[in-house]
C-alpha cells in the first residue's frame, strides 16, 4: 500500500500530511511535485493544504486545472481513495471531483482556531473508525472556507446524502452559532457520488497527535488504511 | 487573424452572499456614504487572435467556462470590443 502527497507551489501543509501518514499511521506516503505526476503504485493520494498559486483567481482554481488532476481523476476512477484537505478540498471542488464550491467565509476573515465536527457519515473509507454522530476536534484554518452546494434541484438534493462532516457544538447539536464560517448547513466535509473522494476543510493532519491537542483527525487516515487493507 | 479585445465581467450569481461587498458597503457608511446596494465584479481585459467577432467571442465564453468562472456561483458577461 502506498500513499502520495502531491505539493503544488504554495502547498504548505504537504510535509505535515506526509510524517503523519509516514511516522504516525505507518503508512509508506511519497512527496509528489505536480508535474512529476501519479505512478500507478499509488492507492490513495492526498492534497494538502496551503496556498496554491498564492489564491490566484479563485483558490484551488488554478491548481485544479494542472495535468496532474487528470491522474487523481483516474485514481479516483478506479476506487482508489482522493483526500483534499482546505487548499486541498477547494481543489478537488473547483477540479469537480466533488459537487459545490468553498468560498470566502460569511465574515471575510482567515479563521485558524479548532473546530468541532460531527461525523455525519460513519462508513466511508474516510470514517470507518467514527461513530457516525460522533463529535470530533479538528482545527480549521482558511479564509475561503464557506461551503455552498449547486443550486437548487437534484445536484443540491444528492449532496446531502454525502455530506461526512458539519460544524456542530459540544452536543452535536448543528446550529448557526456553530459554524464558523457560513458554510451551508454547516456542511464542511463532502464526498464524491462514488464515496471515494473525500473534500474537507479541517486539518485531519494537525490532530494526529496527542501532544497537538487532539488526536481526533488521526483517524480520518487510519480508516483510508483500513479501507485499502479490507478491499486489496 | 485580427486580435481582438475583449472584456470578461465575471459576478456573483443573484442571491449569492457576497462579504466582501457588504464589508465594503458598511466602511463607506461610516464615511459618509449610505447605500442601498453594493457589488463587487472582476473584469478581465483580454487581447487575442481570432477568425473574427464571433470566433472571438466563442473563444471568451469558452475561457470563462473552462477557467475564469465557477458556474456555481458566478455568472458572467463578454464584450468584443474592437
Amino acid at each position: 500500500m502506498r500513499f502520495a502527497v502531491i505539493q503544488f507551489g504554495g502547498s504548505n501543509c504537504d510535509r505535515d500530511v506526509a510524517y503523519v501518514l509516514n511516522e504516525v499511521c505507518g503508512v509508506d506516503t511519497d512527496l509528489v511535485w505536480y508535474k512529476e505526476g501519479l505512478s500507478p503504485v499509488h492507492d490513495a493520494v492526498i492534497l494538502p493544504g496551503g496556498f496554491s498559486y498564492g489564491d490566484y483567481l479563485r483558490a484551488g482554481a488554478i491548481a485544479a486545472r494542472t495535468r496532474v488532476m487528470d491522474d487523481v481523476r483516474r485514481l479516483a476512477g478506479r476506487g482508489g481513495l482522493v483526500l483534499g484537505i482546505c487548499n486541498g478540498a477547494q481543489i478537488l471542488a473547483e477540479s469537480g471531483l466533488v459537487p459545490g464550491v468553498f468560498t470566502v467565509n460569511a465574515y471575510p476573515k482567515f479563521i485558524c482556531r479548532h473546530a468541532l465536527l460531527r461525523v455525519e457519515k460513519g462508513k466511508t473509507p474516510f470514517t470507518l473508525l467514527y461513530q457516525e454522530g460522533e463529535v470530533v476536534r479538528i482545527p480549521i484554518a482558511h479564509r475561503e472556507g464557506r461551503y455552498i452546494p449547486p443550486a437548487e434541484g437534484g445536484a443540491r438534493k444528492a449532496v446531502t446524502a454525502r455530506v461526512a462532516f458539519r460544524f456542530c457544538d459540544e452536543k452535536g447539536e448543528v446550529t448557526p452559532q456553530s459554524n464558523p464560517n457560513g458554510s451551508h448547513e454547516n456542511i464542511t466535509g463532502v464526498l464524491s457520488a462514488g464515496g471515494n473522494v473525500l473534500a474537507m476543510m479541517p486539518h485531519p493532519e494537525r490532530a494526529s497527535e496527542e501532544i497537538l491537542g487532539s488526536s481526533d483527525g488521526r483517524r480520518v487516515f487510519d480508516s483510508m488504511i483500513l479501507f485499502l487493507e479490507k478491499n486489496s | 487573424m485580427p486580435e481582438f479585445l475583449v472584456r470578461i465581467t465575471i459576478s456573483l450569481k443573484e442571491g449569492v452572499l457576497d462579504p466582501e461587498a457588504s464589508l465594503i458597503r458598511r466602511a463607506l457608511e461610516n464615511l459618509g456614504f449610505p447605500t442601498s446596494d453594493l457589488r463587487t465584479s472582476r473584469q478581465f481585459l483580454i487581447r487575442f487572435g481570432a477568425a473574427d467577432r464571433q470566433d472571438a467571442g466563442n473563444r471568451a465564453k469558452a475561457m470563462c467556462e473552462r477557467l475564469l468562472a465557477n458556474p456555481v456561483i458566478h455568472r458572467y458577461e463578454i464584450e468584443v470590443m474592437q
